[in-house]
């Protein structure tokens, strides 16, 4: 069938990034506490850094490119989770609950 | 390449194994109504991308992700889920509006997955005709002490900012009365 061994597909790759944000836009829109949603953030950011790995290794001219990149979305979101977390408790101590439902202040 | 017997098997099997580490910590840190489960199930997805980023030729990277996402980004959840009571609340409203927004929400991601499916497995995507180098962490190196300088800065300067800003945010409410 396909003559190339199972690693060295690249369709593999980007049907697990697919995979990968979908499951991630699910919990965004499913999930009711701003951690959950946190969490689902990471899993869009892991699709983008896989996929950009993946065009990296199998497509790109430079293989340092798409390292570099992937090495900046991670600092990135070291930083973000750095400032979403902090907010959180800032919202936890304020309103004692983490649940979007009840964060409705701003509703009108 | 190897004399070894199978062992291109064993590498597929490895590799299948990475991929299902991946999709299984996906669907539990998706799923679970638990919130420190699903940072369990996030450290299980970021486990398996680690593998898969080996696969990628690229051990490094393999190694941040371990170092960064599992060592630091989940440790940091963990302390916030201690922090704050964070389960997910009970189902409150009418069942048919949870149904309501759980089948919107799967609609919407079953559709983008199919898209992006059909868009990276069909289109013919043109192969580097040279490659300028080897990939190597010397070379990530190099090029992120000369090409990317600028921008090797501009992220230590955000990572700073992110540190005062939470330390500036999370403080209030702390001080003595």
């Amino acid at each position: 069938m396909n003559p190339l061994p199972l690693p060295d597909r690249p369709d593999i790759y980007y049907i697990l990034a697919a995979f990968l944000l979908a499951t991630g836009i699910f919990g965004l829109l499913r999930r009711r506490t701003l951690i959950g949603m946190l969490i689902s953030g990471e899993l869009i950011f892991s699709a983008a850094s896989l996929n950009l790995m993946a065009f990296n290794r199998f497509r790109a001219p430079d293989p340092a490119v798409g390292q570099i990149f992937v090495l900046f979305i991670m600092g990135l979101a070291a930083a973000e989770i750095a400032i979403a977390l902090s907010i959180i408790i800032a919202v936890y101590r304020n309103y004692r609950s983490v649940k979007t439902r009840e964060l409705t202040e701003l509703n009108g | 390449m190897t004399a070894f017997p199978a062992s291109q098997m064993i590498v597929s099997a490895i590799f299948v194994v990475c991929i299902a580490t991946t999709v299984v910590g996906a669907l539990i840190a998706a799923l679970t109504a638990r919130i420190i489960r699903s940072v369990c199930g996030l450290m299980i997805c970021c486990i398996g991308l680690a593998g898969l980023y080996y696969f990628l030729h690229s051990p490094f990277l393999a190694l941040m992700e371990i170092l960064i996402y599992v060592g630091a980004v989940c440790v940091t959840i963990v302390f916030a889920v201690m922090l704050a009571e964070t389960d997910e609340p009970v189902r409150e409203e009418k069942r048919w509006a949870t149904l309501l927004w759980g089948g919107f929400a799967l609609v919407i991601s079953v559709a983008i997955f199919w898209g992006l499916w059909h868009m990276g497995a069909q289109q013919d995507w043109t192969a580097p005709v040279t490659r300028v180098s080897d990939g190597s962490v010397s070379a990530i190196g190099k090029s992120l002490l000369t090409t990317y300088s600028m921008a090797f800065e501009l992220i230590s300067l955000a990572l700073l900012i992110a540190i005062i800003g939470a330390l500036a945010v999370a403080r209030t409410g702390r001080t003595k009365p």
